[in-house]
């Protein structure tokens, strides 16, 4: 790992002013995912602002929504009480992604900002259009069985890792940031975006911007929510295939439904169609197996991955299935 | 440790011995060097920008099994380096040295995580317990005991890391029955298979109710 310099930042507006002074600085969390490319070489920066005095650690619940501080804890997310009860989704999702020794670590910003598992992308000696732009993609025509059967591009075919962040797609959240330029706010569904033609960027949030919180409005779908993980062993590995549901149901009328994917695009996978078919339907098998074959209508396989076509419609059923009976 | 810049024109040169020469001659190291962390830390102070740049490691004042260290560290060192490399507690084991397989569990401020993933710097202040922190002088700690038990092991170089991990998961509450332990133990890899011992030792622990 190449040495750098590290500052403790005390404001959020001294973090991006520190941060904005340099051309090669990042903000750096729990580190899970920073120091390790950083040991990679996969990125190498001149200098970190350590973001974790920040007072940016609250989960706090408020008038109709709950907002998450962008340094709370992932296991501290997962476990709280209200959480639990009322998003119980967010909390499924958190506790199905690394291992606790992780999740004690990371942060709910780091974890939105993780960068792509496709392993070209961690190989230096390879080619890879998001690490260095243009330089080819090793992924198409090459091993590709944990990447994207949507939305991806001829540059690049990576997914998105996160577990929490398919939950967040679903439960309509929006991300809160402060930069150079002052505040904003995104909506969760636009802050990861497609490949295109400039895989490099994995998200719409300028290199200088931090981070400060996430909001969840209130919802009803805390009784009958499911996440539904799908990997290579039970525990601790990345999703091939994950569905995260929420539905609000009256007997077994379906009033509103939330239905996300992960491990299938560039982003979290929001399944908007088959939410529209599934609205005011009854809860069935044929209704739920129509609204899977819906979602994957368009999805498209590069070879090794094709399997992830017939188990995405297969883990939607199950998971519809699961939040349905419970 | 060589500091090596691209400029403007992608020319590669090499700092460091006159950033090095620098400090030796301007005579400012010593009194760098016992500057408090909070001096050296303080983004908002000028001070902090020139200090960083002039020092090639950074003061660090850590708590490890109940011994104050205050050292220096280059800022990229590991918290599994600071320990394996500088203080000889080779107790904590590198299985992989990128978050995969848990050999390098450490508790931080009574949280288990991982070592390698950790930058020291970023532990300022901070209380760590390694596997060599368990025993109570010749005694070994509930979950040592059970481990040697129950065969807890074979080859035994990822134990460290699954005991650490073990008393966490007691500690969290995640081990209320098997099935419960094998999800949350399930960031501890072990290459001799020796997890069905593994979780009798932590069940045995847990049933046993002595104090962890
Ligand atoms: C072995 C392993 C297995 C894993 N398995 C899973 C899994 O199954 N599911 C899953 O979802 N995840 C998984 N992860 C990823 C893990 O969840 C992420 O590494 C973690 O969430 C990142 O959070 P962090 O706080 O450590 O981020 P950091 O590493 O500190 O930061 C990541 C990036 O975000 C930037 N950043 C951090 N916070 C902010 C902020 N507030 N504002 C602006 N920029 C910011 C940093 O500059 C950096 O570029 C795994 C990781 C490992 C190592
Ligand atoms: S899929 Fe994307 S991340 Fe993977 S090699 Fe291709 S360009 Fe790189
Ligand atoms: S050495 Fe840290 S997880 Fe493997
Ligand atoms: S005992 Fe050999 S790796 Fe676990």
């Amino acid at each position: 790992m190449k040495n750098f310099q590290i500052i403790k930042a005390l404001t959020s507006a001294s973090a991006v002013t520190n941060l904005s002074k340099e051309t090669d600085a990042k903000f750096i969390a729990g580190g899970t995912n920073l120091v390790d490319l950083m040991k990679k070489n996969v990125t190498a920066p001149d200098k970190l602002v350590d973001i974790n005095t920040l007072d940016l650690k609250k989960i706090e619940f408020l008038s109709k929504k709950v907002s998450i501080g962008a340094l709370a804890k992932n296991t501290q997310v997962a476990e709280d009480k209200v959480i639990k009860e009322k998003f119980p989704l967010l909390s499924l999702a958190l506790a199905a992604g690394a291992s606790q020794q992780i999740r004690n670590m990371a942060s709910v910003g780091g974890n939105m900002l993780q960068r792509t598992r496709c392993p070209y992308f961690y190989n230096t000696d390879m080619p890879c259009n998001k690490r260095v732009p243009k330089s080819g993609c090793g992924a198409i025509g090459g091993s590709n069985r944990m990447h994207a059967v949507f939305g991806a591009s001829e540059s690049c075919i990576a997914v998105h890792p996160s577990d929490m962040c398919v939950a967040l797609a679903a439960l309509d959240a929006t991300v809160f940031v402060e930069g150079p330029k002052g505040k904003r706010k995104i909506e969760f569904t636009d802050f990861h975006r497609l490949p295109g033609n400039t895989p490099e960027k994995d998200n719409v949030l300028d290199a200088k911007e931090l981070i400060t919180s996430v909001e969840i409005p209130e919802n009803n779908f805390a009784k009958n929510s499911h996440y539904l993980k799908i990997r290579d062993r039970s525990s601790y590995a990345f999703a091939l295939v994950s569905v995260a549901v929420g539905l609000d149901l009256k007997n077994n009328l379906i009033n509103d439904v939330r239905l996300a994917m992960g491990g299938v695009a560039h982003k979290p996978w929001r399944l908007t169609e088959a939410e529209k078919f599934l609205k005011g339907k009854t809860v069935s098998e044929t209704t739920f197996k129509q609204a899977a074959d819906l979602a994957m209508k368009e999805a498209k396989g590069y070879g090794e991955n094709n399997f992830k076509i017939t188990l995405g419609t297969n883990a939607i059923i199950e998971a519809l299935t699961i939040a349905s009976s419970k | 440790m060589a500091v090596k810049k691209t400029n403007k024109n992608n020319e590669v040169h090499d700092d460091s011995n006159s950033r090095r020469d620098f400090i030796k001659k301007s005579g400012l190291f010593t009194a760098l060097a016992l500057a408090p962390p909070s001096l050296v830390m303080a983004s908002e102070s000028k001070w902090d920008e020139k200090i960083a740049s002039y020092l090639e490691t950074v003061p660090l004042s850590i708590e490890i099994n109940g011994t104050k260290h205050n050292l220096n560290i280059e800022p990229r060192t590991t918290l599994l380096d600071l320990l394996r490399e500088q203080l000889q507690l080779t107790g904590t084991k590198k299985g992989c040295d990128h978050g995969q397989c848990g050999a390098c569990t450490v508790h931080v401020n009574g949280e288990r995580i991982l070592s390698c993933l950790s930058l020291a710097t970023m532990q300022q202040n901070a209380q760590v317990v390694t596997i060599e922190g368990l025993s109570k002088g010749k005694k070994l700690h509930p979950m040592q005991e059970a481990f040697i038990k129950n065969d807890g092991f074979q080859c035994g170089y990822c134990t460290p890391g699954q005991i650490m991990s073990g008393i966490a998961c007691i500690k969290e509450g995640h081990a209320n029955n098997r099935d419960e332990i094998k999800e949350y133990m399930s960031g501890n890899i072990c290459r001799c298979g020796a997890y069905h011992n593994i979780v009798d030792a932590i069940m045995e622990v847990k049933e046993g109710g002595k104090l962890i």
